[in-house]
């Protein structure tokens, strides 16, 4: 997935002049997790910079980067590194647009190294999208797969409005996501999985021009199933997967929707899933008090509350703080405790 | 010790009195208002009292005339004098369009206003050293940088009003930035435009209004940072009022703050903030330097704010009328017309005709506020996004449609 993250970044840079790329040790080294590497060697110290270590000062200068017209692509080292920045992406970053009455725009890109299970130190891996969906003015996309990567990080770059893209670092170099096959020259999505939940997903992302077009509500169904939905995005989606082929394997069919964009919410696939399947378990890493599973069990019960034959099952993280790195299994939803509460579910 | 205002980065090796504003003629250029032929050859003071280390031009009263002080040094002020007339002119429509805002908010018009009084000279001195078409980013009270604009007031006072956050204006054809109220935050807007600009080849300054207390936040801080390592054109003007709120200046910081610039490897220069001339003419050197090659300029102006802090501050809680009294003798509006008279610049006509320009200036904008009527319910959802994204599509249709307008129950 890092790969296919500096590809888009690459190719947005080529492609759009006005692009810029910031961010702590984004530069000479590459990122920490080498998302950007060799980027400023392709296109120079101007378009993509080291900044000096200070969250609040990226996301503050990105204000006035979009003022002046440019496209500022941010990178936060890590995700509790990007509270220090809260104030300006809150006040600011999001709302800008509405306080001039849409005079001024601000096409900005936030990157967010996110989430747990890579046994690394306090601060590293936390899962803040509730803080950004809870924010109104910013859009929020939490890639799965390297494909989703490259096309969902362009579609940001392409849009008018701010973007937080969560980025699951656990993916960033997974062997079983090695490949870039599926990225084609247009940064179209390939075949992967099994295709949209509503049609709104794969075509959002690219337009007829072969260019990154708008992004738009794109959750989309990744295995099919009859039994019951998984509602799920970035890390979880392999577990959930993990979990989904061991229920098969025990005789329950599973549809797993890897919803991608918190904000805008597809909320027509959501309901549309829970409408044919009955049963429905949300998963997310981040504590479950207010975590955005919260909101999809909301718009299941406004939405598709008749078809529903057993309560809406939550597997997250725990209400506690996000625990040391020897502790984390018993924290992150493991495909053990996601495929107990799919059973639970189903048997309900 | 001895403060010493900094005006020049290549100006270590000079004495304490050689204090020289930038005359260049790079600066000229740019500034096609300057005139040197018109300018006043009047050997004014810019006296560099050795005591505060401020830099100012003006008598700090205006009964002590317009004669230099003595042990002032002595730079022509090279300014255009129909330049020195609209300064004045500014300041005064300044002055009666707070006041007329202060009042409007007690008749119940506006729900609240931060008034201004008394740091019309920082504000009209350092917006009007800009050129039009470079950017200028307020804080909350910075109605007088506004009128240098030429910005609509009554859209000005949208934000008071509660019509619209952030005003009513259009930042990008006035290059004013939105009412911005997180306190320091604005700093860092300007630097990040600063630096497009520069991206972008363009050699122009950019101002940034702060106060005493927003130098305590970290947004400040980082903002001058920066500038100062991506040479980013900003000129850092911290109208240093003495208070936030109730909070003094000696519980924001121990240090002076135009000091602070040389932490950050640029110009710093402490200014009488009530003398319109000392602002302008320091923001202008820093405007150059912002145009030359990028150097960022902090300029601490030294001013008092008269008010309270907004409309619903009683400023009489944590300081004393003494203190006001003492302060109000510096008037920048009466210092400025004593010396503008005194020298010859202006007559009793001209300001005769700047008063009643103010006093309609001053009816049209209650007639525009009293007018204003509330955006409509579809502006709640205009400006969101770019497109309305589906489940705001929803809201909007809730919000428009019966669910909107309810049972007509009362709230409470």
């Amino acid at each position: 997935m890092a790969r296919a993250l500096g590809e888009a970044l690459r190719r947005s840079l080529a492609e759009d002049p006005r692009t810029l790329v910031l961010g702590e040790d984004i530069g000479k080294l590459g990122g920490v997790f080498r998302v950007t590497e060799g980027l400023q060697d392709e296109f120079g110290e101007a378009r993509v910079f080291d900044t000096p270590l200070a969250e609040a000062g990226i996301a503050g200068v990105c204000v006035g980067l979009a003022v002046a017209g440019w496209r500022p692509v941010a990178e936060m080292q890590f995700d509790a590194f990007s509270y220090p920045a809260l104030d300006q992406v809150i006040s600011h970053v999001a709302k800008m647009r509405y306080r001039s009455r849409g005079r001024l725009q601000m096409p900005i890109v936030i990157r967010i190294p996110y989430g747990g299970a890579i046994g690394a130190a306090e601060h590293h891996s936390e899962s803040p999208e509730t803080y950004y969906a809870h924010t109104a003015g910013l859009k929020v996309v939490v890639p799965s797969n390297p494909a989703d990567a490259f096309t969902l990080l362009r579609a940001s770059i392409a849009d008018p409005d701010p973007v937080i893209f969560l980025e699951p670092k656990s993916r960033y170099w997974a062997k079983a996501d090695a490949s870039l096959e599926g990225l084609d020259g247009d940064g179209a999505l390939s075949g992967n999985g099994v295709g949209n939940g509503n049609g709104a997903g794969n075509a959002s992302a690219t337009g007829a021009n072969g260019k990154a077009a708008l992004l738009t509500a794109a959750a989309r169904t990744v295995r099919d199933g009859s039994d019951c939905t998984v509602f799920a995005w970035g890390a979880m989606i392999p577990r959930v997967l993990a979990a989904a082929q061991a229920a098969s394997e025990r005789g329950t069919e599973v549809r797993v929707v890897d919803v991608r964009t918190l904000v805008p919410l597809d909320i027509d696939a959501i309901a549309t899933a829970v409408r044919e399947t009955g049963r429905a378990v949300v998963v997310h890493e981040a504590p479950l008090t207010a975590g955005f599973g919260a909101e999809i069990v909301a718009r299941i019960v406004e939405e598709a509350f008749d078809h529903l034959e057993a309560p809406v099952a939550r597997v997250t993280g725990f209400d506690t703080p996000y625990p040391p790195a020897t502790l984390e299994s018993h924290y992150v939803p493991s495909a053990g405790r996601i495929l107990a509460a799919i059973e639970r579910t189903v048997a309900y | 010790m001895i403060a010493r205002p900094a005006l020049r980065a290549e100006s270590g090796g000079r004495g304490a009195r050689a204090v020289q504003f930038g005359t260049s003629r790079a600066g000229r250029q740019v500034r096609s208002r300057l005139h040197e032929s018109d300018s006043v050859g009047l050997d004014v003071a810019a006296t560099l009292d050795q005591g505060d280390g401020i830099l100012r031009v003006l008598p700090v009263a205006p009964s002590d005339g317009p004669a230099p002080a003595a042990g002032s040094t002595s730079p022509a002020v090279d300014v255009d004098q129909q330049d020195l007339r609209e300064m004045y002119r500014l300041m005064s429509l300044a002055r009666r369009a707070d006041l007329e805002a202060t009042a409007l908010q007690r008749q119940g018009q506006l729900a609240v206003y931060p008034p201004l009084i008394g740091q019309e000279a920082a504000q009209i001195g350092s917006a009007f050293a800009m050129a039009p078409d470079e950017w200028i980013f307020p804080s909350y009270r910075e109605l007088g940088a506004a009128v240098v604009r030429g910005i609509d007031l009554a859209e000005y006072l949208e934000f008071y009003r509660g019509t619209w956050h952030g005003g009513g204006w259009d930042p990008v054809e006035r290059r004013f930035g939105m009412v911005s109220v997180p306190v320091g935050s604005q700093t860092l807007h300007a630097v990040g435009y600063a630096m497009g600009a520069r991206l972008d080849g363009r050699h122009e300054a950019t101002l940034v209004y702060f106060g005493d207390g927003a130098t305590s936040e970290g947004d400040v801080h980082e903002a001058c940072n920066f500038a100062a390592v991506f040479r980013a054109g900003v000129v850092f003007l911290c109208q240093n009022n003495q208070w936030a709120i109730s909070v003094p200046l000696s519980r924001q910081t121990a240090a002076p703050i135009w000091r602070k610039a040389e932490a950050y490897g640029f110009p710093g220069v402490r200014v009488d903030g009530n003398d319109v001339l000392a602002v302008y003419l320091a923001t202008r050197d820093a405007v150059e330097r912002a145009r030359r090659d990028g150097t960022p300029t902090l300029i601490e102006a030294v001013t008092y704010r008269i008010g309270p802090h907004s409309t619903a501050d009683d400023a009489s809680r944590y300081r004393s009328a003494e203190d006001v009294a003492e302060w109000s003798e510096r008037d920048p509006l009466a210092r400025y017309r004593a010396w503008l008279s005194g020298n010859g610049v202006a007559d009793d006509a001209f300001f005769s005709a700047v008063d009643a320009e103010a006093d309609a200036m001053a009816a049209r904008l209650r007639d525009g506020v009293v007018g204003s009527t509330p955006r409509p319910v579809e502006d709640l959802f205009a400006w969101v996004y770019a497109e309305l994204p589906p489940h705001l599509a929803r809201q909007r249709a809730d919000a428009l449609g019966d669910a909107g307008s309810g049972t007509g129950v009362p709230d409470a």
